[in-house]
């Protein structure tokens, strides 16, 4: 079969790219700028094709509980929002979080604080890599920077999710949500059977099969040595996360004498910007994390060595650069330029920035 | 004649439902979890439904349930469990997915939850515990606290000017469409326990036959919150819970 190319919204194909991964469940409630996936959904009828559930939750609270329900019970299950709402979801992370459910988070980010605007931004970076709920965990978040992005992560987060036993999250924001791209759709896939469902998640609540003994999902230990070996657990889990699933991509980056750093939507402008200034004859390059947690720590570390300077782009007020401040560990100059509020720079304000903050 | 002579299927009377295990209970001497847990094993027996069951335990005493009843659990977090409920029948059809709940948990904190799973008619079950009280968190007002009580969070007794009106969501649970049964029992007798299984039994019959969501109401004592002998609190109860609360079905959706 020829591929399938169609041009679409991000939002929209996180949607098709659901129904087509074979995902069991999708939970929402509506916010601008992610309506579509919802309203995609519900347009497209998974539930009398592949037989996904789709619900529209009375709130952003119920909806992730019912993510946390669904993936207690061994499903493919996912929600998605945007800022204010993944506010309102960081309860329900943390339970999953502690309870090791596989389940996939979608949030394209708009600007706040409060309720704040309906433009884009990456103002929820520290929420989602530092944990915006309550306890020690961490979040493997994936941070799209285009529409076939936004299609093939929603597979890639189930898949790591699932492998970790670890909520997932594609933190988009509302320009990469909103912008239509051609895309390729990821052909469809079958849902997983019950009976895989029961071998692939012996650990899953979903009725007592051939009367073994009772799985119980929970996060709650209230005997402390108990509880601290859970959280070690944890931290180890958190620690092979970070030896296997860094991703990144370089652009430019082997003769560089400065490094951008910039992902989702800023990666594509910094690459503009990237451009403009090898014309002008500055060797700039750019490093885009894919994986914001597990941050590419390493390899910007090794950057640190060979470049003058570090540029930090970002739709917030400087929250990635402390990151990179921490990987390069003071061997190197890291500065941060970014614009708040809802308002996407032009690229000739990030070549600015890098003469401005870093060259001279 | 000997005990072991005694001790014969034949003379079996009465005996433990094989889903409750032998963990010992954390719950006070007297309170009414106990009796609730056995009637939900006993029914979940008779209807063989013990490898389809799925329970979501709430936050408050009954935050452990999942220790005693040997079927698959899952802990929401406080008032969540209709949502985690609502997801896990919606996947799983032809399971039988029930919440257990106070009255802190379903009637204040998960009051939107509660409401909107009943009102969807999520084919599920909710039970429902009405002691007047926050048990767990050491006997503060709850939602459903009669006006006057006293309780740590209003030690001079309910003041309807400072605290507002107690909440019956079982009567808010019987005017909404999507919901098939809702009742109000107890288990400070004989004759009610026995009402209550049947109660019991009915709304999970109706979870597995599709016919909407089933709430079931248990007015209960929390004779450690109340500061009462065991007996006392049901005694307390009969007179001063069952005229505000009064037991029967509220709606029966043939």
């Amino acid at each position: 079969m020829a591929e399938e190319i169609v041009l679409m919204k991000g939002n929209e194909a996180i949607a098709h790219a659901a129904i087509r991964c074979g995902a069991d469940g999708y939970f929402g409630y509506p916010i601008t700028p992610q309506s579509e996936v919802l309203e995609t959904l519900a347009e497209l009828k998974p539930w009398e094709t592949t037989g996904m559930v789709v619900l529209q939750a009375e709130s952003e609270l119920a909806a992730i509980n019912m993510v946390y329900g669904g993936a207690g019970t061994g499903k493919m299950v996912m929600t998605s929002s945007s800022s204010p709402g993944v506010s309102l979801k960081q309860e329900g992370i943390s339970y999953i979080a502690g309870a090791e459910l596989p389940c996939l988070i979608v949030n394209v980010m708009r600007g706040g604080p409060g309720l704040g605007t309906i433009q884009p931004s990456q103002a929820d970076y520290f929420q989602t890599v530092k944990g915006g709920g309550h306890g020690d965990y961490r979040l493997i978040a994936l941070a799209p920077n285009s529409v076939q992005e936004m299609a093939d992560f929603v597979e890639l987060g189930f898949e790591l999710a699932f492998k970790y036993r670890n909520p997932a999250i594609i933190l988009a924001d509302g320009v990469i949500g909103q912008m239509m791209e051609k895309v390729v759709l990821p052909p469809q896939k079958p849902r997983r059977t019950e009976e895989e469902i029961i071998r692939q998640c012996p650990w899953a609540a979903n009725g007592r099969n051939k009367g073994r003994k009772p799985n119980i999902i929970t996060s709650l230990e209230l005997k402390p040595d108990v509880m601290e070996a859970r959280n070690i657990h944890l931290q180890e889990k958190y620690r092979t996360i970070e030896e296997n699933e860094v991703r990144y991509e370089e652009i430019h980056c082997e003769d560089a004498d400065y490094l951008i750093v910039a992902f989702g939507s800023c990666s594509r402008i910094a690459q503009k910007a990237m451009e403009t200034a090898r014309e002008e004859g500055i060797k700039v390059g750019l490093l885009r994390p894919i994986t914001l947690w597990p941050f590419p720590k390493k390899i910007i570390a090794e950057y640190a060595g060979k470049v003058k300077g570090m540029l930090s782009v970002e739709l917030n007020a400087g929250q990635m650069v402390e990151d990179i401040r921490l990987a390069v560990n003071g061997k190197v100059r890291v500065e941060h330029f970014g614009r708040l509020g809802g308002i996407v720079p032009d690229p000739d304000e990030v070549v600015h920035a890098i003469k401005e903050k870093l060259i001279k | 004649m000997t005990k072991e002579e005694i001790i014969r299927p034949e003379n079996l009377v009465y005996q433990k439902p094989t889903l409750m295990n032998d963990n010992p209970m954390h719950y006070c001497p007297g309170c009414s979890h106990g009796v609730v847990h056995k009637l939900i094993a006993e029914v979940i027996e008779e209807m063989g439904l013990e490898e389809k069951a799925i329970g979501v335990s709430p936050v408050g005493c009954a935050v452990f349930i999942y220790n005693y009843l040997d079927i698959d659990w899952e802990e929401a977090a406080h008032g969540r469990a209709p949502a985690v409920a609502t997801a896990m029948k919606r996947l799983w059809p032809d399971r039988l997915v029930f919440t257990y709940q106070g009255d802190g948990d379903l009637a204040c904190i998960g009051t939107a939850e509660t409401i909107h799973a009943l009102n969807r008619g999520e084919n599920i079950t909710i039970i429902f515990i009405n002691n007047a009280i926050y048990g767990m968190t050491g006997g503060q007002m709850a939602p459903t606290t009669l006006v006057g009580m006293k309780t740590s969070t209003c030690p001079y007794g309910r003041d309807v000017h400072l605290h507002g009106y107690p909440l019956k969501m079982t009567e808010i649970a019987a005017t909404l469409e999507g919901t098939a049964y809702v009742t109000r029992q107890s288990v400070h007798s004989v004759p009610a326990i026995r009402k209550a299984k049947k109660a019991i039994r009915k709304a999970f019959e109706n979870s597995m036959n599709g016919k909407g969501s089933n709430l079931v109401e248990i007015v209960s004592t929390c004779n450690s919150g109340w500061k009462m002998s065991p007996e006392a609190a049901n005694k307390w109860m009969e007179e001063h819970m069952f005229p505000f609360y009064p037991l029967g079905d509220l709606k029966d959706k043939q």
